[in-house]
């Protein structure tokens, strides 16, 4: 039909023509971006989704091992009271987990920003300086750390730590005392954390424009103000994945106690504990670091300002007239198809 | 600049000889010149950074940076100690001989020829593993839209921030029902299918590069014929290299320090049937000496410091090596991911 009719009609057959390609492609593309990560839904499956269920399970039952297999017993809400209220173990460490993490995440990523700067003055012998500052990620776990730990070589020689953790025990409680002295006493390996971070904020660093900096020097902005009006606001985003990512690892580290607590629990041989009991510990436990991450995270989400939300709803308005003016369109084109139709009748 | 001061400054003495001594103004004006270029060369102008400043950043990153490798020093030193050296509080650094007892009995009681190769192959498999899923998955992501996707992504940083124990009992159950505990499949399965050890950051990295990757590419590889498949490997995955070196070396190093889960899967706790490594001997190397001390037939020393010291070096020892040999890709890496954002 729309070879024997030139005009109008062939332009309008061949767009929707176009058009059908452009949606099957689509298609197409979609069912290929599926396939690609289909190993892993499968994993996510296998050894996250069904893990997560079958643990949460696991809580609520005291589990017993027999020789011919696992035998259930089901206690309810047993396990996370018996964890919270009858046992301490698990509440004093995991109010000294809270303590010394919420201590150290600030020391951490405030001393890796402080190098990264440094580091990215005109220094000579960055490359040496930066080597230094990234070696303890290679070397940094768990029985290495214990093992500098337990030989004192973890400590900073030049302070002395007696006075401080004298100090703690007079003035603190037992329960906020011992976690922060032990981070006085192992302070240069809780340092050690900071090597991925540094890079991170040296590269977020680099990619500030250097003309800002130019354009406040000329308005008289003097470097202390340019760090906190141009510095800190640009790796703001940068701050918060350093965050994350330094809570993530030392919730994962094995010098973490409750770590160790739930895998002994775990082996334990005895009637009251064991997958049941430890099941329930890793839940609260990892609440616990979620939780965690969702405060900082709240802290240091960047807020969208006024001026970026007034862009958005400018574009979302802007496709809705777009949208509505191809309605018009295609409505005048078919008409237009109709009354050629009726002409040629 | 310099000349012209001193010649308003001559003009002035000349004009003011009339009413004040001659040479005091001269010499005040002097005085101010040289105060000024030495507050100058101290701290600074507008193009050149201050000495005060560099010398305070350079002492500082100095100071630091000793800090920050002392353990390190420190267990270099005193790896090397004799038992007499360790009690003799006169000798603080350097040993007073080059002993390599020490080594030889921790490499003994490591049994290090043995863990360091089962290392590699701990650490090696899973990573080969990891680089292959992880870039698929990647590509997968970056490349294609398809409903859910950002579902996909939103998990992707759970299972990141989502600690390990909580999925660890029933993986555990899960493993020993396959019958593949103690056995290097353990790490090798979860790696296959996106779910390795860090893995949602590999996974991000591959995302965050692939997207960089000019769709124009690709698409232009398609009009020629290539499929999805070949246009991932031929064109997308070549030019990804930065991220394969940043995940390959990453995964490695996270895989070989790796204790709890390789002591939980692979080695098996309380056993010598499993694999083991040397992070994993390191891990037991109280008890592992005194087994050995008390087999071994000539005389080997107690446990001291020193034996644990070079003992910690042997189990770190090859990684050092590998980051000093390849230490630029290791400091780069992050640059190269891109993961701060274009």
């Amino acid at each position: 039909m729309s070879k024997k009719n030139p005009g109008k009609t062939d332009k309008t057959d061949k767009k929707n023509k176009r058009k059908l390609k452009e949606g099957s492609l689509a298609k197409r593309d979609a069912i290929a971006g599926l396939l690609f990560i289909t190993p892993w839904i499968a994993g996510a499956l296998i050894f996250l989704a069904y893990p997560l269920i079958t643990s949460f399970r696991y809580s609520l039952y005291k589990i017993r091992m027999l020789p011919t297999g696992m035998r259930f017993r089901y206690v309810g809400y047993g396990n996370f009271t018996e964890i919270l209220f009858s046992q301490t173990e698990f509440t004093t460490e995991m109010i000294s987990y809270l303590v010394s993490t919420i201590i150290s995440v600030p020391i951490i990523v405030v001393f890796a920003l402080i190098i990264a700067i440094m580091l990215n003055q005109n220094v000579k012998g960055k490359g040496f300086f930066r080597l230094i500052f990234f070696l303890p990620v290679i070397i940094v776990s768990g029985p290495i750390l214990g093992m500098l730990n337990q030989e004192g070589a973890g400590s900073l020689t030049s302070i002395d730590t007696q006075a401080i953790t004298t100090i703690l025990e007079e003035t603190l409680p037992g329960a906020l005392a011992d976690p922060i002295s032990d981070l006085f006493e192992n302070m240069v390996t809780i340092l050690w954390y900071s090597g991925v971070q540094i890079l991170i904020f040296i590269s977020a660093l680099q990619k500030i424009d250097r003309s800002m900096y130019e354009a406040a020097k000329i308005d008289g902005g003097s470097g202390w103000e340019c760090f906190w009006k141009i510095t800190l606001p640009n790796i703001k985003p940068m701050i918060l994945l350093n965050i994350v990512y330094t809570i993530v690892f030392i919730s994962n580290n094995e010098q973490n106690s409750i770590i160790g607590l739930i895998q002994n629990s775990m082996f334990s041989g005895t009637q009251e504990k064991g997958y049941g009991y430890a099941s329930a510990m890793a839940w609260m436990y990892s609440v616990v670091v979620l939780l965690l991450v969702g405060l900082f995270a709240g802290l240091f989400m960047s807020k969208k300002d006024v001026y970026e939300k007034q862009v958005k709803k400018a574009k979302k308005a802007h496709k809705k007239e777009q949208r509505q003016l191809k309605q018009i369109e295609r409505r005048s084109a078919r008409n237009a198809k109709k009354n050629a139709k009726a002409g040629r009748g | 600049m310099l000349k012209r001061t001193q010649k308003q400054a001559g003009d002035k003495d000349n004009i003011e000889q009339i009413v004040t001594p001659s040479g005091e103004v001269l010499i005040k004006d002097k005085k101010q010149i040289t105060k000024d270029k030495i507050r100058k060369f101290m701290l600074g102008s507008k193009d050149r950074e201050g000495f005060l400043k560099v010398f305070v950043i350079y002492a500082l990153l100095i100071c630091i940076g000793f800090i920050y490798i002392y353990p390190i020093l420190h267990m270099l030193s005193s790896s090397f100690m004799t038992l007499d050296d360790l009690l003799d509080s006169s000798i603080n650094w350097i040993p007073s001989s080059l002993n390599l007892d020490n080594y030889k009995q921790a490499a003994k009681s490591m049994d290090f020829w043995k863990s360091f190769g089962q290392s590699v192959i701990i650490a090696g498999l899973p990573t080969i593993c990891n680089l292959i899923s992880c870039s698929v998955i990647g590509y997968g992501l970056a490349r294609f839209e398809f409903p859910g996707k950002k579902v996909v992504l939103g998990i992707i940083l759970f299972t990141f921030i989502l600690p390990s124990q909580v999925t660890m009992i029933p993986t555990y159950v899960l493993y020993s029902n396959m019958g593949i505990l103690r056995t290097i499949w353990a790490f090798v399965l979860p790696a296959i299918l996106g779910m390795g050890i860090n893995a949602p950051i590999f996974i991000l990295i591959f995302w965050q590069f692939f997207r960089q990757v000019p769709k124009v590419l690709i698409e232009a590889a398609q009009i020629d014929g290539a499929g999805y498949w070949k246009s991932f490997y031929r064109i997308s995955l070549p030019s990804a290299a930065p991220a394969i070196i940043t995940v390959s070396l990453f995964s490695f190093v996270w895989y070989w320090n790796e204790s709890y889960l390789t002591s939980m899967y692979v080695s098996g706790i309380g056993r010598e049937t499993g694999m083991t490594s040397l992070i994993i001997q390191l891990k037991n190397f109280a008890t592992n000496y005194d087994k050995y001390s008390q087999t071994a037939a000539s005389g080997a020393a107690s446990i001291n410091e020193s034996i644990n010291m070079s003992g910690t070096m042997l189990s770190i020892l090859p990684l050092m090596i590998m980051y000093f040999i390849l230490q630029r890709y290791f400091v780069e890496s992050i640059d190269r991911t891109g993961i701060t954002g274009e």
